[in-house]
């Protein structure tokens, strides 16, 4: 067994596994209690799974807790909360840009993480940026998902 | 002062005699009422809800049995009022990412004249619920605005406030109004009483009164409007409870093992190939069926990964390669849905005719969650057993049925509770990881928690939609309009949704040792009732049952429908517009030939020959909407040797015959050099009545439209004969649209017909992507071409047999 900290949500975590490959997405969900990161696939295809680990977009079923100590990791949880959600989030909300939900992480990190670096990003350079990596929406909300983070890009909400 | 206030402040004997009178009637009006505490009970329950929605880990300690025997002909059974005027609805009837659950609160709020926010919904949960059986089919609308759904238990129990407030108020329930769950007297506005103040915790105890009066659509203030999105926020938050994250207190995790081949069996099992690995391990095998047990999600897929199983060989698969052909080789169960008698006649003489095949692969729902559920079985196995489990299922009570089937105890014994996974579109491994859930804690007694891998879910776990293969027939007299229309298909399936009778439906029910019922090979018998349900019917016929008048859409009078179901080597089961968007693909398509052949343009010559209002309106619309040509295809405006070529197609249906008119505008590129497909505009039109909510509809064609692109382009499940191995298990060997692929531009033109009952939106639009940019790709190239999936391969093959390359 070996101990392994690491920063979650702004929160210090500190987990005992006998495995140090053991995906980081599992000590997510089962130590930190998290309901962000989902399991989609195991192998990095679809992005559902996403965390920011130190601001860099991660999928965290194929990222090795010994590979994640000592870092801070940021889940859709640690964007915002119901009374203060993250801009982003407001833009998802009102343009209501999701049906099942459940691969939001992936657009919703990697959208941020791109659109941050380049601000005022056009739909065509976001979903291209998105295409730089797998990410599948199944239920194909893909559109309503450009315009919300489109509109993050022009510093709006709605 | 309000008079309901007057029973809490004043003693009798400080009444006038009016009052007294009054109260009178309301105790004589609420003694039917029993005030065992059901509603106490499902408040307390409903504390743990958040805003709507099933049940989570906060109800782990609750009871089997909440309520007892849901009755779904009583009021009480689908909606209660709280003390405090809350109205919580119970329905069976769920959510599944398409915004149904917020309609159904804005049902509440409309019939029951509340706010939204005074509005609380329990859905699918055995419990509580009555039993609506599955949500499929685009069956929602229909059933909760239909007669004994939601709707009429609304108005019901508004009736019967109406007639408990008339009572205190000596007075008849025409001179009173409603406004914010506070009933007043029309002439005198001090005279009201609040529903909590009327009704103080009690029951209804009265049955669906059908005949209650409904609210008029056109007087909708609340439905008809769109209210965003209810389960958004928290999804959007990342806090939304989905079943995989259900956590109870002691669970452990499990993975299944899946036979390697399809149909093989298990021989043996080496269980010591796991004894020595972390995480307490525990094996469990039923018949076929075999799972791994550990403490953690990392622990159980190491185990199932490293467990030792000796399989016997599969089944003799057909050759993927002439799937179509084995197809129409096999012995079948024949249904002639329609046929006039006079098709070979009339095809004789017609001035010219039409054939054509046109063939659908297996696809598979391809949920992007590996299906999850939490069950917890106590007791073991006989009549003094139990389960609860926390599924995904589309159908809480069949589930029910079967699953205590599968473990051996009374269905009283057996809850489940629905809770949401990620989008499911149809019988995808959500009850067979239920199955499997519930096994596997009944084998170990403590709550297990499943999910299944990527080729757990995708090449053994899911029931795939069903290929199809269509032979046509048709003919035209001298001006070109269609006289005759001849339709033959085959198509496979093998088991359905499960229930009481039949777990061996899907894969671990099959796997645990229960028969899949094999398909009875059956003559076509003369059809005497018209039914489109599966759109095997095209649009352009008249629908002529002998001694009944027309049902059909269209205006061709001699007809012939025939389908033939033969025994599927794979599972297979409902996959978002089931049978439907296949035979849409044909038909539609085959129509586009007849067109084209003549020189007609698609749009105008579809409209020569249908005969239904509601058809001719979407058409219509979605070509006004995308300022649509008339003219020929294909289009003769691109210049010749362009490397890209553009096309327009159009297609249309009345989804299951009776639910939901749709037409679609595809707009779409062709790489000539590389036979790539990119769709650039849909522009859909639908109209399926009373709009409930138009931006959540939006979503929904939006997304179907999107969905079915997707599965046009690219999808198709894949084996291999000799190794009997489904070799597309993963989103490298099953390829979907892809982020990073162009968004093509959607407009969604919504026609809001009030004077129609409310039916289903859900699948409309996704029946037609296929059939609209096969169409647009012959406007593009020129070359017509009848197979899914329209991949770049099978384009470029196409473009270059017919440049004689």
């Amino acid at each position: 067994m070996a101990a392994y900290s690491l920063t979650v949500n702004g929160k210090p975590l500190t987990v005992n596994v006998d495995d140090p490959n053991t995906p980081l997405l599992y000590i997510l969900q089962e130590n930190a209690q998290l309901n962000g990161p989902k399991f989609g696939c195991g192998l990095g295809q679809c992005g559902c799974c996403t965390v920011m680990i130190d601001g860099v977009p991660t999928k965290s079923c194929i990222t090795a807790i010994s590979d994640s100590a000592g870092h801070s990791i940021l889940s859709i949880e640690g964007l915002g909360t119901a009374a203060n959600p993250h801009p982003l989030q407001q833009a998802f909300i009102s343009q209501q840009a999701m049906q099942c939900g459940y691969c939001i992480s992936g657009p919703m990190l990697y959208g941020k993480a791109f659109i941050d670096k380049n601000p005022g990003a056009t739909p065509d350079q976001i979903v291209n940026a998105l295409g730089q990596t797998q990410l599948l929406c199944r239920c194909h909300a893909h559109s309503r998902m450009v315009n919300a983070l489109s509109l993050y890009a022009q510093g709006k909400t709605q | 002062m309000k008079l309901g206030n007057l029973f809490d402040t004043f003693k009798r004997s400080q009444m006038t005699p009016d009052a007294h009178v009054a109260l009178k009637k309301l105790e004589k009006a609420r003694s039917g009422a029993s005030r065992r505490d059901f509603v106490k009970t499902a408040g307390g329950l409903v504390i743990g809800f958040s805003a709507l929605g099933a049940a989570s880990q906060a109800d782990a300690q609750s009871p089997i049995n909440v309520t007892g025997l849901v009755d779904a002909s009583k009021v009480d059974s689908w909606v209660s009022i709280g003390s405090d005027g809350d109205v919580t609805i119970y329905s069976g009837k769920c959510e599944f990412g398409q915004g149904f659950s917020t309609v159904q609160v804005q049902l509440g709020a409309e019939e029951l004249y509340v706010p939204l926010s005074q509005v609380k919904l329990v859905y699918c949960d055995t419990g509580y619920t009555p039993d609506q059986g599955t949500t499929s089919g685009s069956q929602s609308h229909i059933a909760e605005f239909g007669p004994s759904g939601l709707r009429s238990a609304l108005a019901t129990a508004r009736q019967a406030l109406l007639q408990l407030a008339a009572q205190w108020f000596d007075t008849t329930p025409d001179q009173l109004v409603i406004k914010d769950g506070v009933i007043s007297v029309k002439s005198d506005a001090t005279q009201s009483i609040s529903y909590g103040e009327l009704v103080k915790g009690a029951r209804f105890n009265l049955a669906i009164d059908n005949n209650a009066p409904l609210k008029d659509p056109a007087t909708y203030t609340v439905l008809g409007t769109s209210v965003p999105r209810m389960d958004i926020p928290a999804k959007a938050l990342g806090t939304h409870t989905y079943v995989h994250n259900v956590r109870l207190p002691g669970m452990l995790h499990g993975r299944v093992v899946r036979p390697p081949f399809v149909g093989a069996k298990v021989m043996s099992v080496n269980q010591g190939s796991v004894a020595s690995l972390p995480g307490k391990v525990q094996v469990v095998v039923v018949k076929d069926f075999v799972g791994v047990v550990a403490d953690t999600q990392w622990h159980a897929i190491q185990a199932a990964g490293l467990l030792d199983v000796t399989w016997s060989s599969g089944a003799t698969l057909p050759d993927q390669a002439s799937l179509y052909t084995w197809m129409t080789q096999q012995p079948s169960a024949d249904t002639m849905v329609v046929d006039t008698g006079d098709t070979e006649a009339v095809m004789a003489s017609a001035a010219k005719t039409f054939s054509a095949q046109y063939v659908h692969p297996y696809q598979m729902h391809g949920s992007i969650a590996g299906s999850c559920a939490v069950a917890d079985v106590r007791g073991g196995t006989g009549k003094t057993a139990t389960a609860k489990i926390w599924s995904p299922t589309q159908g809480v009570y069949p589930q029910r049925d079967s699953v205590a089937v599968v473990l051996g105890i009374p269905p009283a014994n057996v809850r489940v509770i629905y809770v949401e996974g990620s989008g499911c579109y149809g019988l995808n491994g959500n009850d067979s990881v239920s199955y499997d859930a519930a096994l596997m804690s009944q084998a170990v007694g403590k709550p297990v928690r499943v999910v299944y891998s990527r080729r757990d879910e995708m090449a053994a776990g899911e029931s795939y939609g069903q290929p199809y293969v269509v032979n046509f027939k048709a003919g035209v007299d001298k001006g070109g309009q269609l006289t005759v229309w001849q339709y033959d298909s085959w198509t496979a399936t093998k088991g359905n949704r499960p229930n009481a009778t039949t777990p061996g439906n899907i894969v671990s029910g099959a796997l645990a040792g229960f028969v899949t019922p094999p398909l009875v090979p059956a003559a076509a018998k003369v059809p005497t009732t018209f039914s489109n349900n599966g759109n095997s019917q095209c649009s352009y016929i008249t629908g002529q049952i002998a001694g009944a008048p027309p049902q059909g859409t269209g205006t061709v009078a001699s007809q012939r429908v025939l389908t033939r179901t033969i025994a599927s080597p794979f599972f297979t089961g409902p996959l978002r517009s089931p049978s439907r968007l296949q035979n849409t693909f044909a038909n539609e398509c085959f129509m586009d030939e007849i067109a084209v052949s003549l020189g007609q343009d698609p749009v105008q010559y579809r409209l020569r020959h249908l005969s239904d209002p509601r058809l001719i309106a979407v058409v219509n619309a979605a070509a006004s909407a995308a300022a649509w040509v008339s003219r020929p295809s294909p289009n003769v405006s691109i210049i010749p040797n362009a490397k890209v070529r553009t096309g327009r197609g159009i297609s249309c249906v009345l989804y299951e015959g009776n639910n939901g008119y749709s037409a679609l505008v595809a707009e779409v590129s062709v790489d000539m050099t590389t036979g790539v497909v990119t769709c650039t505009r849909f522009v859909t039109a639908i109209e399926s009545g009373p709009i409930s909510n138009p931006n959540g509809m939006i979503n929904q064609t939006e997304g179907g439209v999107m969905q079915a692109m997707s599965r046009c382009l690219k999808e198709q499940v894949k084996w291999n004969a000799k190794s009997g191995i489904i070799t597309t298990s993963d989103w490298n060997s099953y390829p979907v649209y892809n982020w990073g692929e162009r968004v093509p531009v959607l407009k969604t033109v919504l026609l809001n017909n009030l004077k129609v009952s409310q039916t289903g939106a859900g699948e409309c639009s996704i029946t037609l992507s296929a059939s609209a940019i096969g169409n647009a790709i012959f406007d593009a190239i020129g070359v017509r071409i009848r197979q899914i999936p329209y991949t770049p391969a099978t384009v470029l093959a196409a473009i270059q047999a017919a440049s004689g390359k």
